[in-house]
Parts: structure tokens; C-alpha cells; sequence
């Protein structure tokens, strides 16, 4: 330890080389997956390899440096874990790619354009997005300022799809913006804000919340008045079932907000309160729309629906099965059996071709990861930053069940998108964002910063000017 | 390439992916660790050498109560042991304040890593401490004043 460095670091250390070593065995998997993908498809090395893996690895390298100067004590396995899912996609998106290209080449059909080298466009600009909010946000706290700012803008993006000329629909669901050439999923960015939101609402209000007037079966209700906002939210989400027709993005949001409230208010009566609308929303839905009534019969029976609507889940659940305890090997599986196997079906994809194995160690590389989150809000001293930290990893665990839990035919499958994995560029960069917020709160919870003011210095000390 | 060495490459792959979980939790478990081991390296070793627990206990925890000093509730003695102290008008506030300079929920007095440390939870007139307003959690040394509203409060041991 050299002399000139200050007390505090070598109190706690920041962990960043224990972090730069799990991005290196990161990136090693990932050429090593690439490799083998190759190999077993027979493509050989692929053309692009090194330029390819080269970009990722400074990518992440930039990510680290920027974690090196600008939250120099955030968490250490954070960005390694998402950095891997990250990879793991790309892999699985360029594998799918491969499968593609040789389909078309059996049935002699035009070459699709591979999407992994869209996919690595769009991690650069995560990687930049990522950049910009460890630089620009350099203390939560100031984002509690803006609250209602970003409640109206996530509830102005939230409805965006539905705006006559930007706004489209792709296979049923309206939660597209096409602007020019670029489209993005505006919903993608109104879960970050909202949560941005909830998290400086509840701080505020959470005591009015938490009061208890009746009581019933034991536990407290609070006041019909303060259901206000359960309702509100409640409302939104139905909207966006209703008019946006995307089931994944209403579940998110109203889950979101009930366990936020929680949370803030630790009443149980809440959960109970959200259940029974949940409950309510989830039957009228099953009653007045065509398109729920059918996921739910799909649900329940795919296979008497395995050449129309279930196609997808059923194919999806022969994958699992043909992946088996050891998965049949990357690139020597049946991924594109699939559709859309690269977004919604890419958990298939991968349970195929890792098998049980690998699917335990993909959904234990999530538990790590809101598991961070959550030690993040437990340990954070600020209640505003405890409540973001709590609702940006709630944010990622609903994403994995509802989508995890709809693919291998848990609960009704609904559109998510997978996070990090899913080819997907607004859900990509939204969940890089997330990833910063969560690495800045990180920083300032495990910082050792306990300001000392020296009790005689104080005595004498003159007003300081601002 | 022949089936064994894919069937090797595959397992290899699936090993190497729980390798890295497996790290991961490695990391996290010396990350647990952390504090415990980490807080007596910055004193020169003393390998055989039990400090006595008088002084350890006293390092741990510098003052046991917290005496208003000034304002309605003067002489009013509030016993620290681990619990944090929540001080503002809010009626289930640990010190309940009667003080139209005061808000609801004031300011929070907690212990952390040995001391006592005080933290202003949003409030309008601040908190501060000799004549420091607050706006980080920060060491309450044993004796200094304490000023929330127009009430003060002092840590002795």
C-alpha cells in the first residue's frame, strides 16, 4: 500500500480488479462460444470473428474505465454479469443467424440479413448511453428533482405508439414508434422513468400511504381517498392492454408500482389491494379481449392449437426437450424451429442448445444480478435511492419471469423481452441504463464516506458561502 | 471436427459458464466478508494480543444517551443502545417535537461502523450540528450540539 494513498481506500477496497477479471472470463466465453458455434455449424472460424469480439472487448474494457473513475466503489459484479448476458445474446443472435443463412441456402432463397451485427450497433450505443449516465448523474439524489417531470414524459412515451403517423403496429401489438428509418419501443425507456418516478412519488408520500384507518382479517387498509394512485396506475395499465394491445408491458407496470408500494410502505395490505385489481383487470381482460382469451386457451392446451397459435410454444417446449440435462451443444440444435427465435424465444433457444445446465446458470447470472440490486437498496442510506435501486431490480426480475415463465409455459406468454439477451435495441439500451443507475447507486452506498465535522474546527469554522 | 471433440467443446463450455457464476459468488462472498476484515489493517498488526473488551466496547459505540439540551423538552435523557432515533413532529418519532420549526420527520440518528451518525431527512430548516448544516449522514462526535429546529440535543457518553 503506498503512502500517499488517502485512509479511505484502504478501509474498502473498490473491487474494480475482482471486476476487470470477470469481464476478461466474460469475454473469453464469448469467443470461446463464438468458436464452437462455428465449428459445430461447419461454417468454420467466422469471417468476422476477431473485428467482432475486438469491438466487445473494448467496449467492455471502455465500460470498466469509466466504473474506474466515475463510481469507483460500485458494486464489482454488476456490470461482469450483464456484460456475459450481453455476449451470451450476441452469440445466440449470430447462432440464429447462421441457421438462417443455411435454410435459405438449402431452399435456395435470397441470404437474410444477419441481425447479430445490428445487435452490436446497438450495444455500442448502450455502451454510450451507459457512459453519459454514470458522467451526467454523478449523485441519484438530484434525480429526485425531477419527479413529476419524468412521470409525464414516461406516461407521454407510453402512449406515443398510439400517435397517428409514428406510431405502428407489428404483429398485433402497437408499441412502436417509427421515426424516419429508426424505430424504437418507447415503452422501453417509460419503465426507466416511471420507476425514476415512483421512486421520488413514494418517498414523498409514502407516509399518508402507510397510514392505516381500518382494520380487517387482521391487517391494516389504508383510506379509500389514498387509493387514488393504486387506481391510477391501475387504469394506465388496462389502457395499455386495451389500446397498445401488449400484455407484457401492462403486467410490468402495474407489478412494478404494487411492489414499489410495498416497499415504501412495508403494508401487506397493499400486495392484498393489488391482487384483487390484478385479479379484476385480469378477468375483465380474459372477457372483453379476443387476443388474452386466446393466450390463456394456448396457455392451457398448446397442443390442440400446435399448427395455428401455438406453433410457437409448442416448437418452443420441443426445443427444451431436445435440449434436455446437457443441452445439444451450441450450433447443433434446432433453434430457428422457433419464431422469432432471437427476440421473444431466445430463453428456447439457448435451454436447447445448453440444456438444464445452462439454463440454470443463466437464470442464477439474473438472481446475482437483482440480487446486487436489492443488497444496493438495502444498503444505500437515502430512501429515494433505496426505493430506485429496489424498483429498477424489480424492473428486471418481472421482465425474466413473465418472459422466462411464458416460454417454458409457467404462466401465459406475453411479449418481454428478454434482458440483455433479446435482439432488440430499446430493451438493450434501456437495460444498460438501468445497469448505470443501479452501478451509480451502488457507488454511493458502499462508498466510505462518512463526512467528520472536527468539533473544535466547527466551533470556529465561518459561515461558508455557496 | 470430429463428434467427441464437440462433445468435449460442449461440456467444456457448459464447465466454463458455472466457472463463472461460481466466481462470481466467490466475489460476493469476500465481498460479505468485507467489513470485518478489512477495518483492522490500517493499525500495525498486534498478532497475540486480545484487546481488552472495555476497549473494544468503547470503540465501538462512543455515547450512550442523547440529553436534550435546550428547548420544550430540556432534560428529556433518550438511552442509545442499537436502535436508530428518529427525531421530528411526526407522532411516532422516536423524540416527538412540538416545534413549528421542526418537520415531521426530521432527522434520523443512527449508529454505523462505531458511531453515532445523524442523517437530515428532507427537512425544511435543516439540521446542524455546532454550526454546520448537514446534508450527508455525518459523525455526531460526543458533546457537540445538535440542532433541530429550536430544539437541542447533545450525545454524552
Amino acid at each position: 500500500m503506498s503512502v500517499g494513498s488517502p485512509q479511505v481506500a484502504r478501509r474498502q477496497p473498490s473491487r474494480r480488479s475482482a471486476e476487470l477479471l470477470l469481464l476478461g472470463c466474460a469475454w473469453s466465453l464469448g469467443v470461446l462460444s463464438t468458436l464452437q458455434v462455428g465449428w459445430a455449424t461447419g461454417e468454420g472460424t467466422p469471417s468476422r470473428l476477431w473485428v467482432t469480439v475486438g469491438v466487445v472487448g473494448a467496449l467492455a474494457l471502455v465500460m470498466h474505465l469509466v466504473v474506474r473513475l466515475k463510481a469507483r466503489y460500485a458494486d464489482p459484479v454488476l456490470l461482469p454479469v450483464a456484460t456475459l448476458l450481453t455476449i451470451l445474446g450476441l452469440v445466440m443472435i449470430y447462432r440464429i443467424d447462421v441457421a438462417s443463412a443455411q435454410r435459405a441456402e438449402r431452399n435456395s432463397a435470397p441470404q437474410p440479413t444477419p441481425d447479430v451485427y445490428a445487435q452490436l450497433t446497438w450495444f455500442a450505443i448502450a455502451v454510450v448511453l451507459f457512459v453519459a449516465v454514470l458522467i451526467l448523474v454523478n449523485d441519484h439524489r438530484r434525480l429526485q428533482r425531477y419527479t413529476y417531470s419524468f412521470g409525464l414524459l414516461g406516461l407521454i412515451l407510453l402512449v406515443l405508439p398510439l400517435a397517428p403517423i409514428i406510431g405502428t403496429t407489428v404483429n398485433g401489438a402497437t408499441l412502436w414508434v417509427r421515426i424516419g428509418g429508426f424505430s424504437f419501443q418507447p415503452a422501453e425507456a417509460a419503465k426507466i422513468l416511471l420507476t425514476l418516478f415512483f421512486a421520488g412519488y413514494l418517498v414523498v408520500k409514502r407516509d399518508s400511504l402507510a397510514l392505516v384507518r381500518s382494520k380487517f382479517l387482521g391487517l391494516g387498509f389504508p383510506q379509500i381517498r389514498d387509493l387514488g394512485p393504486l387506481i391510477i396506475a391501475w387504469v394506465v395499465s388496462l389502457g395499455v392492454l386495451v389500446f397498445e394491445r401488449d400484455l407484457g408491458t401492462s403486467l410490468l407496470f402495474f407489478g412494478l408500482f404494487i411492489t414499489m408500494l410495498y416497499i415504501a410502505t412495508q403494508r401487506r395490505s397493499w400486495l392484498i389491494l393489488g391482487s384483487i385489481f390484478f385479479t379484476i383487470g385480469a378477468l375483465l381482460a380474459y372477457q372483453f379481449f379476443e387476443h388474452v382469451r386466446n393466450r390463456v386457451s394456448v396457455w392451457l392446451d398448446p397442443w390442440s392449437y400446435a399448427d395455428t397459435s401455438g406453433y410457437q410454444i409448442v416448437q418452443s417446449l420441443y426445443g427444451f426437450a431436445n435440449g434436455g440435462i446437457m443441452g445439444a451443444g451450441l450450433g447443433q440444435g434446432f433453434p430457428n424451429f422457433v419464431p422469432f427465435a432471437n427476440t421473444d424465444f431466445i430463453v428456447a433457444a439457448i435451454g436447447e442448445e445448453l440444456g438444464l445446465t445452462g439454463m440454470f446458470a443463466l437464470l442464477l447470472l439474473y438472481a446475482v444480478l437483482i440480487e446486487r440490486g436489492l443488497r444496493t437498496a438495502v444498503s444505500v442510506r437515502d430512501s429515494f435511492g433505496q426505493l430506485l435501486a429496489a424498483g429498477l431490480s424489480i424492473t428486471l426480475a418481472l421482465q425474466v419471469f413473465v418472459i422466462v415463465g411464458g416460454v417454458t409455459r409457467l404462466i401465459p406468454l406475453t411479449g418481454l423481452t428478454t434482458p440483455f439477451l433479446s435482439y432488440g435495441g430499446s430493451s438493450l439500451v434501456a437495460n444498460w441504463v438501468i445497469v448505470a443507475l443501479l452501478l451509480r447507486i451502488s457507488d454511493r452506498a458502499r462508498r466510505p464516506e462518512i463526512y467528520q465535522i472536527d468539533a473544535d474546527d466547527a466551533l470556529t469554522q465561518v459561515v461558508r458561502r455557496l | 471436427m470430429s463428434e467427441l471433440a464437440l462433445t468435449l467443446v460442449r461440456l467444456a463450455f457448459l464447465g466454463l459458464l458455472w466457472l463463472f457464476v461460481l466466481l462470481t459468488i466467490f466475489v460476493l462472498r469476500r465481498d460479505l466478508r468485507q467489513p470485518a476484515e478489512t477495518r483492522p489493517t490500517g493499525r500495525p498488526r498486534q498478532p497475540k494480543a486480545p484487546k481488552p473488551a472495555k476497549v473494544a466496547r468503547q470503540a465501538k459505540v462512543r455515547g450512550t444517551k442523547l440529553v436534550v439540551t435546550e428547548g420544550p423538552l430540556t432534560g428529556t435523557v433518550i438511552p442509545l443502545n442499537t436502535a436508530q432515533v428518529t427525531i421530528g413532529r411526526a407522532p411516532d418519532s422516536t423524540v416527538v417535537i412540538e416545534d413549528d420549526y421542526a418537520s415531521s420527520r426530521h432527522a434520523r440518528v443512527y449508529p454505523s461502523e462505531g458511531a453515532w451518525l445523524v442523517e437530515d431527512l428532507g427537512s425544511t430548516n435543516g439540521t446542524w450540528i455546532n454550526r454546520t448544516r448537514i446534508t450527508t449522514p455525518t459523525v455526531l462526535p460526543v458533546g457537540v450540539p445538535l440542532r433541530v429546529g429550536r430544539t437541542t440535543l447533545q450525545l454524552q457518553r
